[in-house]
């Protein structure tokens, strides 16, 4: 090679500008060549402009803002948590139906409609929206609801961290939806191995955007998880011992200690993959001893206990549903307990079963099979508990409890197929296969979706004073199941038959009709999901038929049941006292009168806006990182220091309830529950 | 003795799947070597020992929905009933002995199955000669396409892949770039290819006949182009294979092969006669570009106290990319370190971590002294080389710094 050239090609070895204004932003990082781009933007900024200009017209924004996006009540910030989570389902959802009707599209020498840069960006969003800003929210908006109502308590532990938790995930979810229309996503697959992640081989903003998205939504999560453990932990109602707290509350004890213990490792693994991409320090690199493998172990170190994050909530839910429907005190509650925090043990001793390919030797892997195959013993406990729960009950098949069974269903055939891909060898012929990815829509779609969708049918008239209607419920429920079913079942065949994950074109014309059959089934999930939507809208219009005035439609058994429909601001005029396990149940039977008198000022604390206001400016750094716009960095990150230090001198933080106003709310309840006793 | 217990069950548990064998082509349950035949057996023996716990479980959970039903007011309601210790050992003891079956069989199948372990049968009933010569086939992964080089034929080949039928074949696996998966259903599981670093697969095909490879782990723009065909022949039909390869001309060297592994899409198969001896190890130790430190030189170095500060200076501007740009926007620029053996030195890995004679410190070809960067220091006149020879001996270990 001749010196000349050796010269030239150094020079050129950083090919792009960078404005000191724009940064590596230019008129070419829009989209404008993508035809589907552009149809979809034109679509969001129209549907955006119609939003926009229904809250302007209707004067809502002054509402929004001092009600909602200001609050520190946590039933509110779960509600939004919720929105969020719906959202992105829609934007997930998106992705996932492209998928697959690329994939049912590209054969016999088809290219399909999607070329590889956009193909592979739209699997990486799907995995990335669907596990961090769709089943995180709603987990997260669960908790964030249900469990101080459940333990008898005012908020959570320090209510302004919630809204600024709630704010940065929403942060997260910004910049994830930014980089659809600015620049692009990561086409890396949703955990961005290195070295395809790192700047050698994905120069551009793609994984930029991954790794700023899921930093600022990160920081929400991980504040969330220490605010809710601190809840759990040190708000119980008087005489609630940690053996007699709904089971509910215990899965979201133990989810949020994995959150706190799980998520600083997201954190530190891509703060290391930032690193090298921006001062190539080259921790995960090919090259100066970088370690692509280290990566891999620490990413599914966090990744493993996350699956847990996501499920151990949803048990919690099918566990509060299966008693209450079947009219019965849950079976088993100890070994319940127990069974979800040997899980939450063990999810840290199986993070390898990952990648048992990657070459470990044979005690190394069969060591992380058989961690992972004991997982299923406390799982399975859960089943037959849920299942002695069912047995001489009175089980009401309303939502909640149809969800339950299918999930009971569905959930241990994807348990069956995860303990098949822990046996290594088995795994070597079954990893990264469409068998895998059947296997584990199986237990996230069968578990923490149903979970989800049970829970919102579950404490919807707790949140909002009536039911959703049951007709379009069914509707959703029946595409859901069934469409789940077509959609995956032919994945797990396809697996058997050797094809692996993330092609996008396929030459072998005999697999086509499971793609379409699969395709199939993704349809009908859209109209589980449009279903879904129809329900809301139609329970909303039709309020005053499905209303619930008692607080307690379902003859629930836990705490958050004894209070009213919604629930009031302080959420208990007085703090219950418990004695038994399902608290609300042992005090109706033993005959509980409302207390009517002798209410007291409740101190609450106060909203403030400082949460939007740093979650903003943290959007706006992670803008400029990915973009490398320093001043921008410089600035936002300046002001986002400054905001948190005046914060810290704000003294006007909280406020009394006048006894006064208690009292005309609790009056309000005691006329309404009159009225319902003799109509 | 697996053997014979999976065999005992291998036609019980077929009988379900029978009905859907004959229709389509489920290579992972039907496949055509007997590694793959023995991982497919472990899956079908893993499902039917799950099966005798979760089909009952879907049978009570139907049976105890149907019959205590709100509306069915015969069926017992006992609302306080919630604990029962017998029940409570069942159900905690029955997935615990399934567990400790499945348990066992994992331990033996895992530690049998293992990549790295030559195999010991060809099939069934037919255990490897004790004067088998496995084929050796060293694989690499490309952007986005596979290179076969076959060591004891020196001969190589891009997406096609030849093996007798019956012959233990021994894989070396590495990668180029990025992280792919070398994975022939037909013939064994997969197992990673990570650049700069080897896996190994033991294998046997039994069946002749074409079968498709590819790679498991996603790997950018041309995933999906990035599969080639696995030829099982006759030994007869395989030397014929080898004595086409050989006639069709073509030399991979290691200028062919920087030209070759640049990425490039849906790649037709490609046979080159020669090939460069040391070429395999040159690409796993990530130094085919001319000047560049292989690993197992820096390894070897670094295990006897490193080159201290002359070190730092020992680094070359980087001159190939395969993409945009190397470097990062803070880093300074892209660089590599520079080697100090020559490439003869890599033939055998053995040799590549030896002693260094000094004659083998001088600098290679296209590492041009003057052009060597410096992190803090000035350039000097190629410091690394002068380095005293006892620097490099074994008993001399020196404080890194120094």
């Amino acid at each position: 090679m001749s010196a000349s050239a050796v010269s030239q090609s150094a020079m050129s070895a950083f090919s792009t500008p960078v404005s000191p204004i724009f940064g590596r932003l230019t008129l070419e990082s829009f989209p404008f060549h993508e035809p589907i781009l552009v149809a979809t933007f034109a679509v969001v900024a129209l549907g955006g402009l119609v939003v926009f200009g229904a809250l302007t017209y209707f004067r809502l924004w002054g509402y929004l803002w001092k009600e909602w996006f200001t609050s520190v009540d946590h039933k509110k910030i779960g509600i939004m948590y919720m929105v969020l989570g719906i959202i992105m389902l829609l934007r997930g959802f998106a992705d996932a139906i492209m998928m697959r009707l690329q994939q049912a599209l590209a054969f016999g020498g088809s290219d399909g409609y999607l070329p590889a840069h956009h193909y592979d960006q739209v699997f990486t969003a799907h995995g990335v929206i669907m596990i961090f800003f769709v089943a995180m929210p709603l987990v997260t908006g669960l908790m964030n609801y249900v469990v101080p109502l459940q333990i008898g308590a005012r908020d959570v532990s320090f209510p302004f961290l919630n809204n600024f938790s709630f704010w940065m995930t929403v942060g997260g979810a910004i910049l994830v939806m930014m980089s659809l229309f600015v620049g692009e996503f990561a086409k890396t697959g949703w955990l961005a191995y290195p070295p395809l992640s790192g700047i050698s081989y994905s120069p551009d903003v793609g994984v930029d955007y991954y790794i700023w998205a899921l930093q600022v939504a990160g920081v929400g999560t991980t504040l969330s998880g220490i605010n809710l453990i601190c809840t759990i932990v040190k708000m119980r109602a008087p005489g609630m011992t940690l053996m007699k707290m709904p089971i509910f509350t215990w899965t979201s004890l133990c989810t949020n200690a994995l959150i706190v213990a799980s998520f600083p490792i997201l954190t530190a693994v891509l703060a290391l993959l930032a690193l090298d991409r921006y001062f190539g320090m080259n921790f995960f690199t090919n090259d100066f001893g970088g370690s692509p493998m280290l990566y891999v172990n620490l990413i599914w170190i966090w990744g493993h206990p996350e699956v847990y994050i996501l499920i151990l909530p949803a048990f919690g839910v099918f566990s509060e549903v299966a008693s209450t429907f079947s009219g019965k005190r849950l079976f088993g509650y100890t070994s319940m307990v127990y069974a979800t925090v040997v899980i939450t043990i063990l999810s840290y001793l199986v993070w390898l079963h990952h990648f048992f390919t990657m070459g470990s030797g044979a005690s190394v892997n069969s060591f992380f099979g058989i961690t992972t195959m004991i997982i299923s013993i406390p799982t399975g406990a859960k089943i037959f508990n849920w299942l002695f729960t069912m047995y001489r009950g009175r089980i009401k098949f309303e939502l909640p409890m149809m969800y339950t069974v299918a999930f009971m269903l569905t959930f241990v055939i994807g348990g069956m197929t995860g303990v098949l891909l822990a046996v290594p060898p088995a795994d070597f012929v079954l990893h990264n296969s469409l068998f895998l990815i059947a296997h584990f829509h199986n237990v996230i779609i069968g578990g923490v979706v149903f979970g989800m969708f049970a829970g919102i049918a579950y404490w919807w008239p707790k949140a909002f004073g009536f039911k959703l209607d049951p007709f379009w419920g069914k509707m959703s429920f029946w595409f859901w199941v069934v469409g789940f079913y077509f959609a995956f079942m032919p994945l797990y065949v396809l697996g058997l038959m050797g094809v692996t994950r993330r092609l996008r074109v396929f030459d072998d014309p005999s697999l086509q009709i499971w793609f379409i059959i699969a395709a199939f089934g993704a349809f009908l999930i859209l109209l589980g999901i449009l279903s879904f939507l129809v329900q809301i809208a139609v329970s909303i219009k039709n309020r005053e038929q499905l209303r619930d005035v008692t607080g307690d439609p379902w003859n629930g058994r836990t705490l958050e049941w004894a209070t009213s429909s919604p629930p009031p601001d302080y959420n208990f005029a007085f703090t219950p006292v418990i004695h038994d396990g399902d608290a609300w149940w042992d005090m109706k039977q033993r005959g509980y009168k409302r207390p009517l008198e002798g209410f007291k000022p409740i101190h609450m604390p106060r909203n403030t806006p400082t949460g939007i206001l740093l979650a903003a400016c943290a959007v706006a750094l992670g803008f400029a990182l990915i973009w490398y716009i320093w001043w921008l960095a410089a600035v936002s990150f300046v002001a986002l220091l400054g905001i948190a230090i005046t914060h810290t001198f704000n003294y006007n933080r909280d406020f009394s309830i006048p006894a006064e106003d208690v009292i005309r709310a609790e009056d309000a309840r005691t006329r309404v529950l009159a009225a319902q006793v003799t109509p | 003795m697996t053997g014979a217990v999976l065999s005992r069950f291998r036609v019980l548990a077929l009988l379900p799947l029978m009905a859907f064998l004959s229709g389509c082509n489920f290579t992972v349950l039907h496949p055509a070597g007997d590694v793959a035949w023995q991982q497919r057996d472990l899956v079908i023996i893993s499902t039917v020992l799950m099966l005798i716990i979760i089909i009952p479980v879907m049978a009570l959970t139907v049976l105890f929905a149907w019959r205590y039903r709100q509306s069915n007011t015969e069926a017992r309601y006992e609302p306080e009933w919630h604990h029962s210790t017998h029940l409570e050992l069942v159900i905690w003891a029955a997935p615990l002995l399934i567990i400790i079956c499945l348990g066992a069989l994992t331990w033996m199948g895992t530690h049998l199955l293992d990549p790295y372990r030559p195999i010991e049968r060809i099939s069934e009933n037919q255990p490897v000669p004790a004067n088998a010569q496995p084929l050796e086939v060293e694989v690499v992964a490309l952007d986005w396409k596979w290179l076969f080089i076959y060591p004891q034929y020196g001969i190589a080949t891009v997406n096609e892949l030849a093996a007798p039928v019956d012959r233990p074949i021994s894989f070396r696996i590495t990668a180029s770039s990025v992280m792919n998966s070398f994975y022939i259903p037909a013939l064994a599981g997969q197992i990673y290819a990570m650049p700069g670093m080897q896996t190994k697969l033991h294998a046997v095909i039994n069946e002749a006949g074409s079968y498709r490879g590819f790679s498991a782990n996603y790997s950018g723009a041309g995933f999906s182009g990035m599969h080639f065909r696995f030829l099982g022949q006759s030994p007869a039909d395989f030397d014929a294979w080898l004595a086409s390869a050989k006639a069709g001309g073509g030399d991979l060297t290691r200028a062919a092969y920087l030209e070759l592994e640049k990425p490039s899409q849906n790649v037709p198969v490609t046979r080159f006669a020669q090939v460069d001896p040391a070429l395999y190890n040159a690409i796993l130790n990530m130094c085919v570009e001319p000047g560049k430190m292989c690993m197992s030189e820096m390894m070897a170095i670094d295990a006897k106290g490193g080159l201290g500060m002359a070190g730092i200076n020992n680094v070359l501007p980087l001159t190939y990319d395969k993409f945009a740009r190397r470097g990062t926007v803070f880093g300074g620029s892209p660089a590599m370190v520079v080697g100090i053996c020559a490439p003869e030195d890599l033939v055998t890995p053995a040799a590549s971590v030896g002693a260094f004679a000094p004659r083998q410190l001088a600098p290679r070809e296209g590492a041009s002294a003057a052009r060597i960067l410096g992190a803090g220091l000035p350039a000097p006149s190629f410091t690394p080389i002068s380095a005293p020879a006892d620097l490099l001996a074994p008993a001399a270990r020196r404080p890194s710094n120094s």
